[in-house]
């Protein structure tokens, strides 16, 4: 694994330095330089300090940790490989996102997980241990997005509007079904057993990877939410 | 139901002479117009469903057919037109937003037919195109400020990535799912063929269609469908897409039923699910938004690629495209009020918007006036129809021009303006089988060539009548142009003089 030292270098230096290394690398002093493994395809990164905007935008395969905080449009239009960050992001992670993994120990901002889709085998799974901003899975149209709460010093799990525009995938939230405001597009339910199960294996990556009690995160309230199929969003239109 | 309030818009004529009663008529509509009453031997028609698109006209083997336009009207009211009535009607019988096709068909000044081009007399020859030398190429990518030189006197060529294109026309984004699979393989052939590029649209590229990668230019729209990173590294540019003319400010859905086969596949999204592509991007709120989407891509792709900028002519266009001149992105795509769609609500296509003449005369003017129109190349689209609407704009300012409904009309189309419906009779907009099979690509290809290359005789003959030699020596030229039937306003716009001055 090869070592760059990002002190003092722009983004378009330190992401040509990996683009040229051709192998697994960590980067340390990172500071905010933006698209670092935009569209990498192999190899694993690092990141020690504060990833910048756009990190593993368009990621197709690498895995990327990192041990801080993250900025603005983590994993924008991945599809596929997995990022880890050991910390909080900014807003719009995971955007359009259409497969691969993303696990945030802290808190999102605003619009995480917005338009996310699957497709065939590919099924991208969020993980926020936090809370999440508003617009939580804006036109969500598939795969999962799971919001554990475990930041105690948050008043709510979730901010404003979550859900708007869904139409696939499905939402897991750490609390009670009455304790957040949804549109009234979407089902929301007390989440069951067998609803659980398919969330356990992504909680089980995230409690090893964060060293978080796995036991302590499922022995809690989950609600469920998937779209309306019956009252879904459409326009009326006549033709002319 | 009550009762109908709208008498069919068209009638069937047919020649009971020459009718043969072959059925060729009803097996070629697909809105079922023509059926045979096969006990009194007589072919009918259901005018209501009849939307002129004239296949049957066309494939008629006695020419007994013809649809013509009914003159039974209401009673006639310029206020109340007689669409306007029955736009009415339709909304009262089905609580429905209006929804249409294609570009806005109504009487709204067109300035390419308001524009005239000069021609050198006496002083400054002509020049025969048919035997001197005439260059059309272009370069479309940001250019250097300056020539610099090393310590040797060597220009250090430091370019931008650049689209070359040896005529400045390009088909522009129409996605698989709004057109046909043998309509993409017609365009993309022909770009080859031409060496230009045509565009995906936001549909994704269709596996079959990677070969053409070098004349294809690849579309990141809101919905982000079928973006991935060898999608990305497929093509020739990468365009964002913003904002189209025909519906400026609002995004697009493809209903789960028309996500089916091959075009699930391609957009990436399970077979049955909507496409929803939001009228936002949610990440672009500002142009240092739009800026880290540029760089995105270009990281992505290894700044190999040009990165395009599409956006809608809209009221403050001049500001909107200073920014993304300064966004890093490469070239900026203008896509006029009049431009097509495979479907967009009526009050938006009809209402919204600006056209294009203006839009780019005030885009090139800003530009020019801030010292960045090198940073972009311009490329305008939104209804140019013609060799010399393709001369208007460059002497305009354009550096190149997109083309979309007059290469549907070379593969066929009859601009019935009903694409929405999905039963196009002539294998463009549709997906169903037996409908796209109508186009041949290999015909709707060289057909598409026929097109391109007959333009690029006329913008040769057009300048050569100019004295100029040289597209580039058109660029931005608006001396060579003047007005007729404009305000001071309008002239003052387009920064020409009045015909005669």
């Amino acid at each position: 694994m090869k070592k760059i030292d990002a002190e003092n270098l722009g983004y378009r230096e330190l992401n040509n330095l990996l683009h040229e290394c051709h192998c697994d690398a960590t980067v340390t002093n990172c500071l905010g330089q933006r698209f670092i493994a935009a569209g990498k395809s192999s190899y694993n990164y690092v990141i020690e300090g504060i990833s910048g905007n756009a990190l593993g935008a368009y990621l197709n395969g690498s895995t990327i940790r990192v041990n801080g905080n993250a900025q603005d449009a983590v994993g924008d239009t991945m599809n596929a490989g997995k990022i880890f960050i050991n910390g909080n992001v900014g807003d719009a992670v995971g955007y359009a996102m259409r497969g691969g993994e993303i696990y945030v120990k802290g808190s999102a901002g605003y619009r995480a997980g917005i338009h996310m889709k699957a497709y065939k085998e590919k099924k991208p799974i969020m993980v926020i241990g936090g809370s999440a901003g508003s617009f939580l899975g804006e036109y969500q149209a598939g795969g999962l997005v799971v919001v554990l709460g475990l930041d105690k010093s948050k008043k709510h799990i979730v901010g404003n509007f979550p859900c708007t525009g869904m139409h696939g995938g499905k939402m897991f939230l750490r609390t009670a079904p009455d304790s957040v405001d949804f549109t009234g597009r979407v089902n929301v339910n007390h989440a069951s057993k067998e609803d659980l199960e398919e969330i356990k294996p992504y909680i089980s990556t995230f409690c090893k990877e964060f060293d978080v009690d796995e036991s302590e995160v499922l022995n809690a309230e989950f609600t469920v939410v998937t779209p309306d199929t019956k009252n879904p969003y459409k326009q009326m239109y006549v033709a002319n | 139901m009550g009762i109908e309030y709208i008498y069919p818009e068209f009638e069937v004529v047919r020649n009971s002479d020459r009718c043969i009663k072959c059925g060729v008529c009803q097996r070629q509509c697909a809105n079922e117009v023509h059926k045979l009453d096969e006990d009194l031997n007589v072919m009918l028609s259901d005018e209501a469903k009849c939307v002129n698109c004239q296949r049957c006209v066309a494939l008629c083997p006695t020419r007994a057919l013809k649809i013509v336009k009914s003159d039974c009207r209401l009673r006639e009211n310029a206020n109340w037109s007689d669409s306007t009535i029955k736009e009415v009607y339709k909304q009262a019988s089905s609580g429905g937003v209006l929804l249409s096709s294609m570009g806005n068909p109504n009487p709204l000044p067109v300035y390419w037919d308001k524009i005239l081009i000069n021609a050198s007399q006496v002083t400054n020859p002509p020049i025969d195109p048919l035997r001197e030398p005439m260059e059309t190429a272009v370069f479309l990518g940001k250019k250097p400020e300056k020539i610099e030189r090393d310590e040797n006197g060597n220009i250090k060529c430091d370019l931008a990535p650049q689209i070359n294109l040896p005529v400045p026309i390009m088909f522009s984004a129409m996605s698989y799912g709004s057109i046909s699979y043998n309509a993409h393989e017609s365009l993309a052939r022909a770009a080859r063929e031409l060496g230009i590029c045509y565009n995906t649209g936001e549909g994704g590229l269709h596996k079959d269609f990677y070969e053409y990668g070098p004349n294809t230019i690849v579309q990141v729209a809101s919905g982000r469908f079928g973006v991935h990173e060898n999608y990305l590294n497929a093509g020739a540019a990468i365009e964002i897409k913003m904002g189209q003319g025909a519906k400026p400010g609002i995004g697009g859905h493809l209903p789960g039923a028309k996500i089916v086969g091959d075009v699930s596949k391609t957009r990436m999204i399970p077979e049955g699910s909507d496409a929803i592509s939001p009228a936002p991007h949610h990440d672009i709120y500002s142009i240092e938004d739009l800026r880290q989407l540029v760089f995105s891509l270009k990281e992505a792709t290894n700044y190999k690629k040009p990165i395009i900028v599409k956006v809608a002519a809209v009221h403050n266009i001049a500001a909107i495209a200073s920014g993304i001149a300064r966004s890093g992105a490469d070239i900026i795509a203008i896509d006029g009020f009049r431009g097509g769609t495979g479907a967009a609500p009526t009050r938006i296509r009809d209402n919204v918007g600006i056209p294009i003449e203006l839009a780019l005369a005030s885009v090139d003017q800003r530009l020019r006036d801030e010292g960045i129109r090198n940073n972009v190349s311009l490329v305008v689209g939104g209804s140019i129809r013609c060799a010399s609407d393709v001369v208007k704009a460059i002497a305009l300012g354009a550096d190149a021009c997109y083309i979309a409904t007059s290469a549907l009309l070379a593969l066929g189309c009859h601009l019935c303006r009903t694409c929405q419906t999905g039963k196009c009779n002539w294998g463009i907009a549709t997906q169903r089988p037996e409908l796209v099979k109508r186009l041949n690509p290999d015909i709707g290809y060289q057909r598409l060539v026929n097109l391109v290359t007959a333009w690029q005789h006329e913008i040769k003959e057009l300048m050569g009548a100019m004295g100029i030699n040289s597209i580039e020596a058109l660029k931005g030229n608006r001396l060579m142009l003047r007005g007729v039937n404009m305000t001071e306003k309008e002239l003052e716009i387009f920064n020409i003089s009045h015909a005669g001055e």
